[in-house]
């Protein structure tokens, strides 16, 4: 395993190239960059439909320096699980030599909504592959639509505050938990912030012999409605807050990580969701007095999940 | 020597796989392919295949996880029907886009609703569009002969399409006929070892598949489609007559029966041929002169082969067991526009059969053949349909 020092992970190779189309402070190849410094071996994507796929790969061109595919957009779970059991059916009959390890990257549109059911049914097979979510909390690349990830009170292109309406209705699915509930050897979240966090949890990841999710917060400044050069500032928040917290579930073991570790363990003081939910424009309209319990709402559930997690790390 | 043996259609597709042995077979059971898949699962049990098997959640799954596993390089099976491949539909021209060769038996079957479990080609027909090449099988021996040469063709470097070998739920899935095997060491010889073209899993040279196209590429590639299709034609000759040197059974673009000096054929598709051909039988004891074909080779659609058959004809009846509500069945305007270059069009016309295992018997086929030869025929015609 490659150390966690910057020269010793810029020796890697670059998988993906920079010219790509992402808008400018998306978290996504930031995110995507960092999971893959997670495996010195060799390494197969693919990606589920969205943003980073179309952004990556618009012919004649191509942004990835790695063994790349795309199919569909329910079905990135199950387009990884065929390149990994292909390989073991090639590595058996010694048409294919090398290690090589395998990732998809999808939006929450295509993780917690229409690939949920691929997804479920790779990790329930087993399929030696790492799953991550990058979750901007909303259907991005159709423009701004509400998934079941956006978070209560968020201003979406389907969930519009208006005379009656503060917004998305719903809390979000908390989609981790599922797959924590499918008893795969490693399941975490990550925040782009934190990239040693997130580089370690990759390489926990790509080692674990079996199936693994990482679910990811991305910013996303055109959803969000914060300024591009805010990307990492806004990641970093959404774990002050405990809007995001970091975690890793190995075995059925859970540990907080990075700074919710230290918020847990009182060296850090926890901020209040206010302070994320006045950083972004989705959420402007919330700050209306006649909102206000909207916010209240926000906060209870934040804390009433925060306040989980910490029971099951302490199991 | 070959044996002969007593055996249904789906085990008969599934032994022809355990021949094959490939790389990797991922399927969700639906009924009437079920037996192909519990079957192989059995192979696989006892080591009887090297074959990674993958019992996926959904058939949407399925056609995903074979696409890219052909992508990666490996020879990859699967099968399904009816609700599955409608199912699988959003993948079924992605597959065919991707120019990957895999093989996938359809075990043709009615498409809900009403929900019915019974045999006619509404699945298939469904699917038509989407790029695939289609063969479709008379009789048991059929779906086993069809699901060894399919590979061949699938795989031919000039064409690189999956490939859809249709058998008839139930009426050939279930029913056990009597069939000649091919010698395993001879099916692995025929069908060769698979050398896949860019596989993605060769890491030394990366490569990305799926790409996304804007309109300068996505109308480029469907062509580039076209004309691998163009060139099966040729491929499915040179397989079919590889395969008659090896076992003596001969296959064509369209099968003919009695078209020869015949002044009425009908055309018609998968099990309910042999019906048809007995139905000429009885037509040609009472002096008509009639003959039936069947288009073997579905997609690519044989314009010409079909065109020879059908010229001189006085009267062409096209059977469907299928229906495109509001308009015809489904084959009848492509044998129409295949008719439409000859000197003289004979008369076209359309009976619609057999829907959701509807009977469709010789003394139905019978009676509207005798129309058409009558000229009394309707344009388009509901055989034996109850109001």
């Amino acid at each position: 395993m490659t150390t966690l020092a910057i020269k010793d992970l810029q020796q890697l190779p670059v998988r993906l190239t920079s010219g790509h189309r992402l808008c400018a402070g998306c978290a996504e190849s930031i995110i995507a960059k960092q999971i893959m410094m997670g495996s010195e071996d060799p390494l197969a994507v693919s990606l589920s439909t969205g943003c980073f796929e179309v952004s990556t790969t618009v012919f004649p061109y191509t942004s990835w320096n790695t063994p790349y595919i795309h199919t569909a957009f329910g079905n990135g779970a199950a387009t990884c699980a065929g390149l990994e059991t292909a390989y073991n059916a090639l590595k058996k009959k010694g048409k294919i030599t090398e290690n090589i390890n395998f990732v998809n990257f999808a939006g929450d549109g295509a993780t917690y909504d229409i690939g949920l059911q691929a997804l479920s049914g790779a990790m329930e097979r087993g399929h030696r592959m790492l799953y991550v979510c990058l979750n901007n909390e909303a259907y991005m690349n159709t423009g701004i639509q509400r998934s079941s990830a956006t978070t209560i009170g968020a201003q979406t292109t389907t969930s519009w505050p208006g005379t009656v309406s503060s917004g998305k209705k719903e809390f979000s699915k908390d989609l981790t938990q599922i797959m924590v509930a499918h008893n795969i050897p490693y399941v975490a979240q990550v925040s782009p912030h934190n990239w040693r966090d997130t580089v370690q949890k990759a390489q926990k990841a790509f080692s674990c012999g079996g199936p693994a999710f990482i679910n990811a917060l991305s910013p996303c400044p055109r959803g969000w409605r914060f300024a591009s050069d805010q990307t990492i500032a806004m990641a970093k928040l959404g774990v002050e807050t405990c809007v995001w917290p970091l975690f890793e579930v190995v075995d059925g073991k859970y540990e907080l990580t990075g700074e919710s570790a230290r918020i847990a363990s009182g060296k850090v003081e926890k901020k209040p969701v206010m302070e994320w939910i006045s950083s972004q424009g989705r959420y402007k309209h919330l700050l209306q007095d006649r909102w206000e319990p909207v916010i209240e709402q926000m906060q209870k559930e934040v804390d009433r999940r925060w306040n989980k997690l910490i029971k099951l790390s302490e199991l | 020597m070959p044996q002969d043996i007593a055996i249904n259609g789906d085990n008969a597709v599934a032994l022809a796989w355990k021949q094959i042995d490939p790389d990797v077979c991922a399927a969700y059971p639906i009924t009437p392919q079920t037996i192909i898949v519990e079957k192989f699962a059995e192979y696989v049990a006892n080591a009887e295949v090297s074959t990674e098997f993958v019992c996926v959640e959904s058939e949407h799954s399925a056609l995903t996880l074979c696409t890219s596993s052909a992508s990666a390089g490996a020879r990859t099976f699967t099968a399904t029907a009816s609700q599955g491949l409608a199912y699988m539909w959003e993948m079924l021209p992605i597959t065919a886009a991707m120019r990957v060769p895999l093989i996938m038996a359809v075990a043709n079957r009615a498409v809900s609703g009403p929900i019915n479990i019974n045999n006619d080609h509404g699945d298939a027909m469904a699917a038509r569009d989407c790029g695939w090449l289609m063969l479709f099988s008379e009789n048991v021996q059929e779906a086993y002969d069809m699901s060894i040469v399919a590979p061949r063709i699938a795989e031919h470097h000039s064409v690189q399409l999956p490939c859809m070998v249709n058998l008839d739920g139930f009426v050939l899935t279930h029913a056990i006929e009597r069939m000649t095997m091919v010698e395993t060491q001879d099916v692995k010889s025929f069908v060769g070892e698979h050398k896949p073209l860019y596989p993605l899993l060769d890491v030394k040279h990366p490569v990305s598949h799926g790409n996304m196209d804007g309109p300068d590429f996505y109308y480029p590639h469907k062509y580039q489609s076209v004309i691998a299709m163009q060139k099966a034609l040729e491929v499915c000759e040179e397989v079919f007559a590889d395969f008659k040197k090896m076992t003596g059974r001969d296959y064509h673009l369209v099968e003919e029966y009695k078209c020869d000096d015949a002044e009425f054929i009908a055309i018609i598709l998968g099990s309910s041929f042999g019906t048809m051909k007995a139905t000429v039988d009885k037509l040609r004891e009472k002096g008509i002169k009639a003959g039936c074909a069947m288009p073997r080779v579905f997609r690519p659609w044989p314009v010409e082969a079909l065109a020879k058959a059908m010229a001189g004809k006085k009267a062409v009846a096209v059977y469907d067991k299928h229906l495109s509500i509001g308009s015809y069945g489904p084959m009848f305007p492509e044998v129409v526009a295949a008719a439409s270059d000859l000197d003289k069009l004979p008369k076209m016309y359309n009976v619609i059969y057999g829907l959701g295992g509807a009977d469709a018997t010789v003394a139905g086929f019978e009676k509207s053949f005798q129309a058409v030869v009558d000229g009394k025929a309707e344009k388009i015609h509901y055989l034996g349909v109850r109001l």
